[in-house]
């Protein structure tokens, strides 16, 4: 089965500006990365602030030029589309940003917030009365929301809000960036109820970006965990879950403690914090932070290595998961 | 024995259309050299409860009643000037966005410097006592840091200063407002093990307020549990996690997705929204979303004692004991 969208070396490269003393260069945002997000499929991308996570979505969007690589979506090409052909694409390929207020303009209606997708395309013959209706319904939400301004719904409707206006044109792939953050616990499982829901009910193929592990596990069909700009592991979410194959990982998972006082702490606790992306580390570049360094990680670029059906990018796989049975 | 004793203490915000009731009858008490977590969810309370104990309030804000009392004398009878003398001596503070706590227009070493004004020591002493400080929490190098300025710090480092400022006058209670919460899940299992470490070593008392179930569970010794501007539960984290007594309590630990192992597309939530704090139902706070919703909770409910120092505000558990 061929995927819906073909990410393949992909890099987002960011001129910086030369300051008084120093000269301009470039840094790569995004570094290489390679995902297929197959049709009907939810990917959830991972990884801390400065990652690249934003980046590589926003490039698939294309709201960001991929500078190198190629994006293929349904065989199309993406980088270097001109913004016309780009724009009848966004019916398709929709994106949901990370703050739910501030992406809704002030000074619109609900009805109007939803409906704007089908302005924008040229659609306007459609009865958006309906329209506004039949979306909100959808996402769970009274009619009667659709004359309200986005100051009268809390921050949990107003992500709903976003899923309804990105979904208003039956796109094929949906790009949400942190579609929990800033949700309180009560209500985040809400959100992802409802993405699983339309995701079943639509077909609809969704990428995920986010950094908390938690919010990938229940609704994502394969995770790829990006470190300064590059995929560190990929795979099925349960089997990453499960067998995490790169310590960063394993760090990632053991970061999110379980709400249980006696609850036995596997703790990778790792050491100083993510080096710049302007002076990346030599060799593996999680070398300078990983638990289980050895000699050879500081020199020696780790190669994607294919493991059933995931990858990772790490030297001792093997030797950092018996330790880990040594030590728990 | 209490550090910090917070009796039935009620403040509101006067707003157009009428006071908003942010916290009502709220009683804890904070033991001595232990770390005590505040947990609750947006509109719960828990910002409204820290600016009254440290006085920071907002202008439209109101105490109705109810006493805070630190080391067993009431702060809320306190004058400005007292109050200013016992900020950052005895009581001082961590805030959430470790990017806007520093002058950035200072050094760190300067501002580290500054807020010893009250110590009668030498620049030099002072300067030395900094770097001592930023040692203790971790930061590499600190005689050099000190020469630098806020932006040339992460995150991270920026809440460690925060935290190292905030000892600096070794005080009996820190109040940390989730001071993890802007950082990275790497960084915040480092800042908590070195908050732990530096409890320990200082043996001061801390107050640390989290949306996080889980770190709460890893942090602290007690917990209090606020909902809607109420204490709904109190007890050791170890009661409170294994035995919720509270039905909010319960369902927030299973809403919580670390504690869901088994993979599911139905996520459990807590339907519905906080009531109006303006216009409060007449009972149980937590009546119109509770599972456990019968007649009784139409009266407001009493705190009732779940267990040796485990105490609830629900009617389930006066009711299980006559049944």
């Amino acid at each position: 089965m061929s995927a819906l969208l073909e990410i393949r070396d992909v890099f987002v490269r960011f001129k910086l500006r030369g300051g008084v003393f120093s000269s301009a260069g470039t840094i790569d945002a995004v570094s290489g990365v390679s995902l297929d997000i197959e049709e009907g499929k939810t990917y959830g991308i991972v990884g801390e602030s400065g990652s690249g996570k934003t980046t590589l979505a926003r490039a698939v969007a294309g709201l960001h030029h991929a500078s190198e690589g190629s994006i293929l979506y349904r065989g199309q090409e993406l980088v270097d589309l001109p913004e016309a052909e780009f724009r009848k694409l966004r019916r398709e390929i929709v994106m949901m940003f990370q703050d739910p207020i501030g992406s809704l303009s002030p000074r619109l209606t609900i009805k109007s917030l939803i409906t704007e997708p089908f302005r924008i395309q040229g659609m306007s013959d459609r009865d958006l009365e309906a329209e506004a209706k039949r979306l909100l319904t959808m996402v769970g939400l009274p009619p009667e929301f659709a004359a309200r301004y986005p100051y009268q719904i809390s921050g949990g409707q107003a992500r709903r809000v976003g899923v309804a206006r990105a979904l208003a044109l039956d796109p094929k792939l949906l790009i949400a960036d942190e579609p929990t953050a800033g949700l309180d616990v009560s209500i985040q499982g809400e959100m992802l109820n409802l993405l699983a829901r339309l995701q079943d009910e639509l077909g609809l193929a969704i990428m995920i970006i986010t950094h908390n592990l938690n919010v990938v596990r229940h609704i994502t069909d394969k995770v790829g965990i990006m470190y300064l700009g590059k995929l560190v592991e990929e795979g099925p979410t349960e089997e990453v879950f499960a067998r995490p194959q790169h310590p960063y990982t394993l760090a990632l998972l053991a970061a999110n403690p379980e709400p249980d006082p006696d609850a036995q702490l596997m703790r990778v606790e790792l050491q100083g914090e993510p080096p710049s992306i302007l002076r990346r580390p030599t060799g593996c570049e999680f070398h300078t932070r990983c638990p289980f360094v050895q000699l050879r990680c500081s020199t020696e670029v780790p190669a994607w290595t294919v493991v059933h059906e995931g990858a990772h990018r790490c030297h001792f796989p093997e030797i950092w998961i018996k330790e880990e049975a040594l030590t728990s | 024995m209490a550090v910090l004793d917070i009796r039935d203490l009620s403040v509101s915000y006067a707003t157009p259309r009428g006071p908003l009731k942010a916290l009502r009858n709220a009683s804890m008490t904070i033991s001595e050299k232990k770390i005590t977590g505040i947990v609750g969810e947006s509109g719960c309370g828990k910002s409204t409860l820290i600016s009254s104990i440290i006085r920071l309030m907002a202008p439209n804000a109101k105490v109705g009643s109810g006493e805070v009392r630190f080391k067993g004398e009431n702060l809320l009878a306190r004058s400005e000037n007292e109050m200013r003398a016992l900020r950052g001596t005895e009581i001082s503070m961590v805030f959430q966005d470790p990017m806007q706590t520093h002058n950035p227009v200072l050094t760190v070493g300067r501002q580290m410097i500054d807020i010893q004004y009250r110590d009668k020591l030498s620049k030099a002493e002072k300067r030395k006592r900094a770097a001592e400080m930023l040692a203790l929490v971790g930061i590499p190098d600190p005689e050099a840091r000190l020469n630098q300025y806020p932006f040339e710090f992460s995150g991270g480092m920026r809440q460690r200063i925060a935290i190292a400022m905030a000892l600096m006058a070794k005080p009996s209670l820190l109040i940390a407002d989730e001071p993890t919460t802007a950082l990275d899940a790497t960084l915040e299992v480092q800042i908590i093990k070195r908050l732990r470490e530096l409890q320990d070593e200082i043996g001061c008392s801390i107050l640390f307020i989290s949306h996080h179930l889980g770190v709460i569970a890893e942090l602290c010794d007690e917990v209090v549990v606020m909902y809607a501007g109420e204490v709904v539960e109190s007890g050791t984290v170890r009661d409170v996690f294994h035995n919720p007594a509270h039905p909010y309590t319960r369902a927030l630990l299973e809403c919580d997705p670390g504690h869901i192992k088994v993979r599911t597309r139905n996520l459990p939530t807590i339907p519905g929204n906080i009531p109006d704090l303006v216009s409060l139902p007449s009972g149980c706070i937590f009546a119109e979303r509770c599972d456990k919703r019968h007649e009784a909770c139409e009266k407001r409910p009493a705190m009732g004692t779940a267990g040796p120092g485990h105490h609830a505000a629900c009617h389930l558990i006066a009711e299980r004991e006559t049944a």
